[in-house]
């Protein structure tokens, strides 16, 4: 085993791995056959497991995520891709009114065992109709697991979790973090859907972040621990289900909160995990909470434009020093 | 068809009309909540569709789906008892009229958003030609469904993955309240759009139970034999308004009175007159419909609200609904 592996190759490797092990896993979605996905994160699937397990669709979001969905319900585990998360709008009815309610509205009577993988985020420059972070867009439907690992091992572990669910997940792969490099996954590994980590340990401020904003907190964290303040970083690591007894076992150590989100503020998963703070963690803060997210405009295409819209360490490093002199 | 069999379809689309006129009687009397979309006058299209298809063939139907759920087993009891908001009831009072489903059948849903369904069944027939099970999906849905996108990445899809699915268009030449041929580009909007796929499309009487078993058994062995999908054209027309609140004073009534003479059960009697069937023989049918749909409404009038604490229920694989720990 190689002892780094990029995150990119951890989206092939996952898939791979659940496709040796289940010959129900099959995979649809457009150029992700010979081509190997426009960003290679299906390369070697259509080599290894050929054209009836590795299948290119024409442009239709709707027919590639609604024939998951009918794959799904008669005994596949499909696993389709929406090039862009941008375009899951394409396929909206299908996320937000189709997978996520039938086995409700039926009684319990179909199960829809999928997963729609996508590429979510920011940070590549693509302009403001290939980069936003849309897994709030998700957070809004009762019925559908979101997952959005921060390393390769994670994405590893993740996507055994996510193809072995019986529920649909909605699996996001950051963009901006498709060449960063990490520990490699051992064999079997199996991260379960809803069991956030703590990626750093710090007594002061904890600081709950996703996806692209893990490797984000770690910095800031690093740089503030040259001033003394010890910053606790939680990846959240999947948004539904949603792990609060990790979120709030760390506050009880650090009696203060930032979150660090890629999606705009408003509407956004912060909003929400605060809100369960609120709720039942109040007696535990002794400052109020932050929130770090995007600003509520498009996100615009040169870097410098983009760095006014999307959280940056310099902007966590500053909410955190407010909140640690609190 | 032999008469024995022409005589069970019509029983069944005797009972299908039976349970329809039951919904909307239940709905007057403040017992079936919400709407409905009854389906009567188009009784052939699910009976003689569901006569040609094997048991464990996979049927997705639209929110105007009783006959589709009952042609493919649902009892009238369960469906009444759905409508009627009873613990009982086909999706334990979850679904409602929009949503009669019957998985263990293989009908796997109807659906709310108009179109949808067509994607799912065209997976589902890959799913069966992945597994190699010969199994067949089919769709059955309004013309006014042929307008939406997803109709046409279905067919596409289908067409190029050459899968056994057939598409079955209700053309009951209304949508809600507009007339499908004024915001349609050709004549037959489901027939006519087949060959830019590739793929046949045949229009079909709907009306007449044979007809409609015929052209669904000949699509249905093309499909099987792997010579990929097809679009059946069925037209007909529903007796009552679009949903419960729609007198449906839009249609000129020279056109309803020439439609419901054109009625699917007569139809089929006067086949079953004409093939030498004694009139009582028919009649005893429908008294043995009228039987069970009155049984099927006293039962489901005396079963039990859902549990309350069932709305928590079935949201996840596991049975529950928590999001987060
Ligand atoms: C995507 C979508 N748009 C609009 C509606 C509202 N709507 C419900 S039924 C209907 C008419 C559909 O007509 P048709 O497909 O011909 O089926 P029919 O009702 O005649 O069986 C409309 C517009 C809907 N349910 N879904």
């Amino acid at each position: 085993m190689a002892d780094v592996i990029t995150y990119r190759e951890a989206v092939a490797e996952g898939i791979a791995r659940e496709m040796r092990r289940d010959p129900s896993v099959v995979c649809l979605g457009e150029d992700i056959g010979e081509a190997g996905g426009v960003f290679k994160t299906t390369a070697g699937l259509l080599k290894e497991f050929g054209r009836e397990r590795v299948w290119d669709t024409p442009i239709s979001e709707q027919a590639i995520v609604g024939a998951a969905m009918g794959a799904a319900m008669t005994g596949m585990r499909p696993v389709a891709e929406i090039m862009f998360s941008d375009f899951l709008a394409c396929c909206w009815d299908y996320l937000a009114n189709e997978i996520p309610k039938v086995r409700y509205m039926t009684g319990g009577q179909v199960t829809v065992p999928l997963v729609v993988r996508t590429a979510n985020g920011g940070g590549l420059g693509f302009g403001a109709q290939h980069s936003q972070a849309t897994e709030n867009w998700a957070l809004t439907v009762p019925g559908l697991k979101i997952a959005a690992p921060s390393t390769p091992a994670d994405v590893i572990g993740m996507m055994a979790a996510a193809v072995r669910s019986d529920d649909p997940v909605v699996f996001f792969e950051h963009k901006g973090l498709l060449a960063a490099k990490g520990a490699p996954a051992p064999p079997g590994h199996v991260v379960e859907l809803g069991r956030a980590a703590v990626a750093r340990e710090g007594a002061d401020v904890t600081l709950v972040a996703l996806a692209s904003m893990v490797p984000v907190a770690l910095q800031a964290a690093s740089l503030l621990a040259e001033e003394d303040i010890g910053v606790e970083v939680v990846d959240l690591r999947s948004l539904v289900p949603l792990d609060m007894a990790t979120v709030l076992a760390s506050l009880g150590r650090t009696s203060r909160l930032v979150t660090v989100e890629e999606n705009p503020y408003q509407g956004g998963w912060g909003a929400t995990l605060v809100s369960v703070v609120a709720d039942e963690g109040f007696a535990l803060l002794d400052a109020p909470v932050r929130r770090v997210a995007a600003e509520c405009v498009p996100l615009p295409f040169a870097d410098v434009l983009e760095e006014q819209v999307i959280p940056t360490v310099d902007k966590v490093v500053a909410a955190v020093r407010s909140l640690a002199a609190y | 068809m032999d008469t024995a069999e022409l005589l069970a379809l019509y029983e069944q689309m005797a009972l299908i009309r039976r349970t329809e006129k039951a919904a909307h009687d239940l709905f007057l009397q403040g017992l079936v909540k919400g709407t409905t979309h009854l389906a009567a006058g188009h009784e052939a299209i699910a009976v003689g569709a569901s006569a040609a298809l094997r048991d464990d063939d996979y049927v997705f139907a639209t929110y105007r789906g009783h006959h589709h759920a009952m042609a493919r087993g649902a009892t009238v009891e369960e469906c009444l008892a759905e409508l009627m908001s009873r613990a009982t009831g086909l999706c334990k009072a979850k679904g409602g009229s929009m949503h009669l489903t019957k998985a263990d059948a293989n009908m796997l849903g109807s659906y709310a958003i108009v179109g949808a369904h067509l994607p799912m069944a065209v997976g589902a027939a890959w799913s069966a030609r992945l597994r190699g099970t010969g199994q067949l999906a089919v769709a059955f849905f309004g013309d006014g469904a042929t307008n939406i996108g997803s109709f046409h990445e279905a067919l596409n899809l289908a067409a190029v993955w050459k899968l056994p699915v057939l598409f079955v268009c209700e053309n009951n030449l209304y949508m809600e309240y507009t007339r499908i041929a004024d915001v349609t580009a050709v004549p037959r909007p489901a027939a006519d759009r087949a060959p830019a796929y590739g793929i046949p499309g045949e229009v079909v009487d709907g009306n007449d139970v044979v007809s409609v078993q015929e052209a669904v058994a000949r699509l249905a062995r093309r499909a099987r034999a792997g010579d990929g999908p097809a679009v059946l054209e069925a037209e007909t027309y529903r007796h009552f308004g679009h949903s419960r609140s729609d007198p449906a004073t839009y249609r000129p009534a020279e056109e309803v009175e020439r439609w419901l003479k054109h009625d699917p059960l007569d139809i089929a009697r006067g086949r079953l007159i004409e093939a030498g069937v004694p009139e009582e023989t028919v009649t005893a049918a429908d008294g043995r419909a009228q039987t069970v749909v009155r049984q099927a409404i006293e039962a489901a009038k005396s079963a039990p609200p859902p549990d309350p604490r069932e709305a928590f229920t079935d949201v996840w694989a596991d049975g529950g609904a928590a999001w987060r720990t």
